[in-house]
């Protein structure tokens, strides 16, 4: 059962990603494509959550945690050079 | 028992699953950025939620490896969630300066504190007023 689960989840995700790309490309303002990407690295750290439970591996998790991290820290820095004109002040 | 854990895994899959597709499709439907700032915030989050969740239990129930990577990922993105969603409606705020004229007056010499900077007070003099409008 868990697997047909796992196609459903591989299927949603997936077209979430596909969504994003859209309104990554065609997004009218910059701060569209800034949110589009923040929204990627998310829907991936979905994505390689269940690949680890489909491969029963709990090795991806750092992976995950690193994009998080990565995602959030380049929105606040992209967002920050939009306000300030300078990354760190 | 164990079909009980497989229901509740495979429940908690689908519900991630779906969350995420909702907010994408929110950020592809809804008409302008500070409404499209809402879809992914709450759907997305609540769908990465539920897929870790998921990944918890699956692993703490069939692999016997009860870690707390999926806490401490929940709780950042949690956290951080909010945080981004914030950045990006100041940003968008201060890229479009047509906005500014449709805000009501706030009732006081000082202008909403997005645009304006913090009040200036007896105290501190006037060495800070041209920060204030600098900022």
């Amino acid at each position: 059962m868990i697997e047909y689960a796992l196609t459903f989840g591989f299927c949603a995700v997936s077209l979430a990603l596909l969504l994003n790309l859209w309104r990554l490309l065609r997004g009218p303002s910059l701060m569209d494509r800034v949110l589009a990407v923040d929204t990627m690295v998310i829907n991936a750290i979905a994505l390689i959550i269940l690949f680890g439970i489909q491969q029963r591996t709990t090795i991806f998790f750092e992976g995950a945690l690193l994009f998080a991290m990565f995602g959030f820290i380049s929105t606040v820095a992209y967002c920050r050079f939009i306000l300030r004109g300078d990354v760190i002040e | 028992m164990d079909f009980v854990f497989e229901l509740i895994v495979s429940v908690l899959i689908v519900l991630g699953g779906f969350f995420s597709l909702v907010g994408s499709v929110g950020l592809i439907k809804l008409p302008d950025l500070l409404t499209r700032l809402h879809a992914p915030t709450k759907a997305t989050t609540l769908g990465v939620g539920g897929a870790l969740a998921a990944s918890m239990l699956f692993f703490a129930v069939f692999e016997d490896s009860l870690t707390i990577h999926e806490v401490l990922i929940t709780a950042f993105l949690f956290l951080t969630a909010p945080i981004s969603a914030h950045f990006i409606a100041k940003a968008h705020l201060h890229e479009h300066a047509e906005l500014r004229d449709q805000l009501p007056p706030t009732g006081r010499p000082q202008g909403w504190s997005t645009f304006d900077g913090l009040p200036v007070t007896e105290e501190e003099g006037e060495g800070d007023d041209h920060k204030a409008a600098h900022h």
